[in-house]
């Protein structure tokens, strides 16, 4: 393959995110004697010290610093990536709040073919770049053929490529802020507003009976109660439910929610999709109930049971107040 | 401020279970229930809140099929003043930057202040709003979980990482791509329905948009699907079977093991 292959690398606070060893990875597995350059956008002494963590790993960084991109707006990211990175060029961008700001303009502007939360690369053939992709909330997936002939803009799913161990090495860094030039946007941060404390802090919990859309209707929101009660457990819940305003955001678990690490976690009429179970960590000893086999939710869990949480929630907690009488 | 929404109809994947067609091509859609893309319709929903303060109008347009039609006569119903089709057999296999071809077109024929998606499809992967916006040389802000107005601009904060918010100012005109829990969508009911039922609907083709078929549909697109496929993650999960009674006497057991019931 003669295109040139890029990984846009997401940093924070001094800190590489893990996607870009992800990165790294996938471009392996789409040539695998690629030569990957990473892309480091930012400012000062920060942009300096992540160039040369991503050495360590790249055969080369190319590294574009201006005070203009101290943080990372990818209005106006994409503006000097597109003075940057040549004609023909594959781009992988971390399917993350920040990617899907960047990629889908990025694959405009460097008239690129785009293809959009990639969970798999099986390699390139010709001039199609062959991925895997997920639909329908993760029930199917299908093999995408992606025509690169004139480049493309690729998104990876965080977590979807696992990254390998890689020799350190310590490869050259490229200044290209000089092409750059002048930046502006009709967009301009003004600031990050974190979220609200809420009355329980779901992230402390060992058991949480967390709910999903299958919990049907605010007025069910105590049948999960009654069972966290009986389980000495914190009900936690995913988006839908939040999205109902039936539970704070305080409760939910997942990408754009809480990050929770409990002993047990049963998933009531959760469909398990990757942004939930990206607020998973400490491999949870996790159980699904849900009516629909197909949930994702039941890839992941240890044990499942298919059933309407509604009538399984009651049977599970005086059962469980059955148990602890007989303990006592 | 004149408002577009651009929507899509899908399988609603809370009401399906999604099969495989026997030519492993396609999912299985007959029998499906459809409905509108879930955050299209919170930017719908957004788009009639924001025109109740500032007064104007809202569209809302979708490339599709007469199919598709239900779905804007559904927002019609929930409060949106216009509905467009943009429908032709041309448009047929688009991709992503395909449709949003299309809707650029739509977007240059008439005026809007301000440009809404939903964040992504059911079988996208956010991908329109932003196209979108870049061939429109708007600015584009995604995952929009607030707007407020602010004089000729607007302040719009995206859901980033952690339940954390980024509060941006953004120019008019605009894109943005909505995500869900931005409002609570209101109600709409079979009435709602019926009362728009005789609601003409305007269709617009390929050469009512000005666009060659060779930009558009299978031609064009870049991105292909060889198939569709389930996919095997490891063992899954052991399902317990039996009485909810049975099972829910096991599940104790195995979570007691886990140390998790004391």
């Amino acid at each position: 393959m003669t295109a040139r292959i890029f990984a846009y690398i997401v940093h924070k606070a001094g800190v590489v995110d893990d996607s870009a060893a992800e990165l790294f990875a996938a471009t392996k597995k789409m040539d695998a004697s690629a030569s990957p350059t990473a892309l480091v956008v930012g400012a000062g002494a920060e942009v300096e010290a992540i160039c040369k963590t991503v050495a360590a790993t790249f055969p080369e960084v190319w590294k574009v610093a201006s005070d203009t991109l101290a943080y990372p707006n990818a209005e106006l990211i994409r503006q000097a990536l597109v003075k940057v990175v040549p004609q023909g060029a594959i781009v992988l961008v971390p399917h993350n709040h920040f990617g899907i700001d960047l990629a889908p303009g990025l694959s405009i502007k460097l008239n690129a073919a785009y293809v959009s939360d990639v969970v798999g690369v099986a390699g390139v053939d010709g001039v199609n770049l062959k991925v895997v992709r997920q639909e329908f909330g993760g029930q199917v997936s299908t093999h995408v053929r992606c025509d690169i002939s004139s480049g493309a803009v690729v998104t990876v799913r965080p977590g979807a490529v696992k990254a390998n161990e890689t020799a350190a090495i310590a490869s050259a860094v490229l200044d290209k802020s000089a092409q750059v030039g002048v930046l502006t946007t009709k967009r301009r941060y003004l600031t990050t507003i974190a979220p609200e404390a809420g009355d329980v802090d779901i992230t402390k919990e060992p058991v949480l009976v967390s709910i999903g859309r299958g919990i049907g209707e605010k007025d069910n929101i105590p049948i999960a109660e009654e069972l966290a009660e009986a389980m000495g457990a914190v009900v936690s819940c995913s988006r839908p439910v939040v999205d109902a305003k039936w539970l704070p955001k305080s409760r939910q678990v997942g990408s754009s929610g809480q990050t929770v690490k409990p002993k047990i976690y049963l998933a009531c009429g959760i469909s398990g999709s990757f942004q939930h179970l990206a607020g998973l960590k400490g491999s949870p000893f996790i159980v699904a109930v849900n009516k629909n086999r197909k949930a994702p939710i039941f890839q992941v869990a240890d044990v499942g049971v298919v059933t309407d949480m509604l009538e399984f929630m009651p049977e599970l907690a005086e059962k469980v107040r059955e148990a602890k009488k007989v303990t006592v | 401020m004149e408002i577009l929404v651009c929507a899509r109809r899908v399988p609603d994947t809370s009401e399906n279970e999604i099969q495989l067609n026997s030519a492993g091509n396609d999912i299985e859609r007959d029998d499906l229930v459809y409905s509108i893309n879930e955050p299209d319709n919170y930017a719908v929903e957004e788009a009639l809140q924001i025109v109740a303060k500032s007064g104007g109008n809202v569209t809302v347009a979708t490339v599709g099929t007469d199919d598709d039609e239900e779905i804007l006569r559904r927002e019609l119903a929930m409060g949106a003043n216009k509905a467009a089709l943009l429908a032709d057999d041309a448009f047929a296999g688009s991709d992503a930057k395909g449709i949003a071809t299309v809707l650029k077109r739509f977007v240059e024929k008439n005026k809007f202040d301000l440009v809404l998606t939903g964040v992504q499809a059911e079988d996208g992967g956010a991908q329109i709003g932003g196209m979108l916006a870049a061939m429109l040389d708007y600015p584009f802000a995604s995952v929009v979980n607030s707007i407020e107005l602010a004089g000729d601009k607007l302040k719009v904060s995206r859901e980033i990482e952690g339940g954390n918010r980024e509060v941006s100012e953004i120019e008019l005109p605009c894109v943005l791509s909505i995500q869900t829990g931005i409002n609570e969508p209101r109600y709409v009911g079979m009435r709602g329905i019926r009362q728009v039922a005789s609601v003409e609907i305007p269709a617009y083709g390929a050469s009512d948009l000005g666009i060659h078929p060779g930009e558009v549909g299978t031609t064009a697109a870049k991105i292909k699907r060889d198939d569709y496929f389930v996919p095997a993650l490891g063992k899954g999960a052991e399902i317990l079977e039996g009485s909810n009674e049975e099972i829910a006497d096991k599940l104790i057991e195995l979570m007691k093991a886990k140390g998790g019931l004391q």
